[in-house]
């Protein structure tokens, strides 16, 4: 991400001290917890002109639910403006910078999966999809299931593993089918889950980020 | 006793090794997928009908307390006598009591989810009243004893093999494997049914304000059937069933069958308004409407949640939801399956008791997409973890998240704990998947990836160096 950024002539910088969005605490009820995590994003962040987040999930968390979260809390003008100018990668290329093209070259047959949270939280169907098709002398295919969800959902996949193995099943199927190389998505949690079930059923189709597709030249 | 989070648990680990019935049931599902979008299409704006009905229902639930008020003294005025049950004891023993009164001897019944909510035919027939289920789906399970595996299909896990062979068992049917001749079997035994009954009861869809009417859409001819041949009528109603007007079936009738059922209208919708008014040929003497709240109206008191009352009960989001297509209906233990009943379940049966099945979600959404009334269906699932959490931290996790919040407040020990996972990995890696593994719960059925060996952090740092 650092790499298709500094390429499109953009200067990142990473502060150091960011740890994690907040979202395990948030997801498994504890509001209080997760608000004490958030509120050192908000610090480290207050600086930036725009965050970029690589991943739908962690994006979907400052941008929607950090609103939700410091709803009447004293710092919550603050959540807000820290999620107006946060942006899931292909959200602020394509969206933001109007970028579909960023000369990449990545040869062979891919499939995309869409994280639950880039898609339904964030909206974004179509531009990680716009940008890969722009990827010289990479095929793209798309999957039947291509919106299921993969069945990682935080500590969901480790609270009941056989439901969430059963649904990352359901996923796997449908690459299968597609005869694909590889499975781009733009959350690296959805691509765990993904590949570790593809491991245990001895395929060799790989996972791989957006960002590293983009990256290739 | 076992609680309700370990039956659903077990049921779930035995559903979802069954690759047999997931078949069966995403088969079932595909077919309605395919129909569904084909009169979603034919409506001029799926999107706008969607926000229409979710402002129609808004209207609705939060002014529940003039559009009941308009509903009851309307549906009085014809002669229907109006029972407002506070709870599922109420609404049993009204019914109950009217069976009794009347003498009655045998009870027909069209399918209610909301019967099925206050287990009406266990008291009935614990007072000693037959009660046949007339929607063919729902004579099915009530054949086999077992409830409603889906909350629209409740007959969907069964393959025609397996009916034909509960007919030949119960019925004494010649086995077959066309659906008509099975439809026929189950007719000829309900014809005699329709004309032996001197109850019917039902459900009803919708609730007209305007009008006081309730709504019935079915696709056999059995509401009917059961409503209009016996001569006492009893209807139980959610009170959150009310639409305003009666012009708003022109968009909620064609919506639950497009949401439901995958078709453009159901086969079947009618308007009842009273008993058997002077001069009319027929239809039954009595008609009585109970109406149930049953903890619904804390469900209206919950700002943030109640637009789970918009629900008409149509089952797509049972139909969408990856948890539900790989547990199945029976798991969840609820009369409502799926998304809705996670969400409802809590507050009509007790929040403590029925949190896990808020948990058992990956939370991605497909629900809240799919809802016609546009119930933020996910996020109340968030809600719901929350006031459980929040009402009675489990001491475990509370500690785990407390961690967290050390550890994530302070960059130098989440370094710390990156580095230390990728010293003990190769550790881990010896042991992984057995019951040493402490990851066993994610390295049973997946593999886990090696920790980077340099992090980003120290990638960042060696390329800033000059």
């Amino acid at each position: 991400m650092v790499q298709v950024l500094e390429r499109l002539g953009h200067t990142v910088d990473y502060p150091e001290a960011q740890t994690c969005c907040g979202q395990p605490a948030f997801n498994s009820g504890y509001w209080d917890e997760a608000r004490a995590v958030a509120e050192r994003q908000m610090t480290v962040f207050r600086d930036a002109g725009v965050v970029v987040i690589a991943s739908g999930s962690c994006g979907a968390m400052v941008k929607v639910f950090y609103p939700e979260l410091f709803r009447q809390h004293p710092r919550e003008k603050e959540a807000r403006v820290l999620a107006a100018k946060t942006f899931e990668f292909s959200d602020f290329l394509v969206n933001q910078l109007g970028v579909l093209n960023v000369g990449a070259r990545f040869p062979g047959r891919a499939t995309f999966h869409d994280g639950c949270h880039a898609l339904r939280e964030l909206g974004l169907k179509k531009p990680p999809r716009r940008l890969l098709q722009h990827v010289q002398g990479l095929e793209l295919v798309e999957m039947k299931e291509a919106e299921t969800c993969c069945g990682f959902g935080g500590t969901f996949a480790v609270k009941f593993p056989m439901i969430s193995t059963a649904m990352g099943e359901v996923k796997c199927a449908s690459i299968a089918d597609t005869r694909a190389d590889y499975v781009i998505s733009n959350d690296s949690s959805c691509l765990m889950q993904i590949q570790g079930i593809l491991d245990r059923q001895g395929k060799s189709t790989r996972t791989l980020h957006l960002a590293e597709v983009l990256a290739r030249t | 006793m076992k609680t309700h989070a370990r039956q659903f648990n077990e049921s779930a680990r035995h559903y979802t090794a069954d690759l047999h019935h997931r078949n069966l049931i995403q088969k079932a599902l595909d077919g309605y997928y395919v129909k569904r979008d084909e009169f979603k299409s034919r409506f001029q704006s799926w999107p706008d009908a969607r926000d229409l009905a979710a402002e129609i229902k808004w209207e609705a639930v939060n002014h529940l307390d003039r559009y009941l008020d308009e509903f009851v003294s309307r549906l009085e005025a014809r002669g229907t006598k109006v029972f407002w049950a506070p709870d599922a004891q109420a609404a049993r023993d009204y019914i109950v009591g009217v069976a009794q009164q009347h003498k009655v001897r045998s009870v027909i019944k069209s399918k209610s989810m909301t019967a099925e909510e206050i287990h009406l035919n266990d008291a009935l027939e614990k007072n000693g009243f037959e009660v046949v289920e007339s929607d063919l789906g729902e004579y099915i399970v009530q054949l086999r004893r077992e409830p409603p595996y889906h909350l629209v299909f409740p007959a969907m896990h069964l393959t025609r093999r397996q009916i034909s062979d509960l007919f030949h068992d119960r019925l004494g049917s010649e086995p077959t494997n066309h659906p008509e001749e099975l439809t026929m079997i189950a007719r000829r035994v309900m014809r005699r049914k329709y004309c032996e009954a001197d109850m019917g009861i039902s459900g009803a869809n919708f609730a007209i304000a305007e009008t006081g009417m309730i709504s019935i859409t079915e696709n056999e001819g059995n509401a009917r059937l059961t409503t209009s041949l016996p001569k006492i009528h009893v209807a139980l109603v959610g009170i959150e069933k009310i639409l305003p007007k009666l012009s708003d079936l022109a968009l909620f009738l064609p919506m639950l069958a497009t949401a439901g059922a995958g078709q453009s209208i159901t086969c079947y919708n009618t308007l009842y308004g009273g008993p058997r008014q002077p001069g009319e040929a027929d239809g039954p003497t009595e008609f009585h409407v109970v109406l149930l709240d049953n903890r619904r109206t804390e469900l209206l008191a919950d700002a943030e949640q109640r637009d789970a009352l918009h629900c008409i009960r149509c089952g797509a989001c049972l139909n969408v939801c990856p948890i539900f297509k790989n547990v199945g209906g029976h798991s969840y233990g609820t009369t409502y399956q799926g998304p809705i009943g996670s969400v409802i379940t809590p507050h009509l049966r007790g929040l403590q008791d029925w949190k896990h099945l808020s948990q058992a979600s990956s939370l991605c959404g497909a629900c809240t997409e799919t809802c016609p009334v546009k119930i933020n269906l996910h996020h109340h699932l968030l809600h719901n973890r929350r006031n459980a959490a929040r009402a009675r931290p489990a001491p475990l996790e509370s500690l785990l998240q407390r961690g967290f919040v050390f550890v994530m407040r302070r960059p130098g020990w989440y370094q710390l704990a990156a580095r230390l996972g990728r010293l003990t990995q190769p550790l881990q890696r010896l042991i992984q998947g057995t019951v040493l593994d402490p990851l066993r719960a994610w390295t049973k059925t997946r593999s886990l990836p090696s920790l980077a060996e340099k992090s980003f952090r120290d990638w960042w740092r060696e390329r800033k160096a000059p």
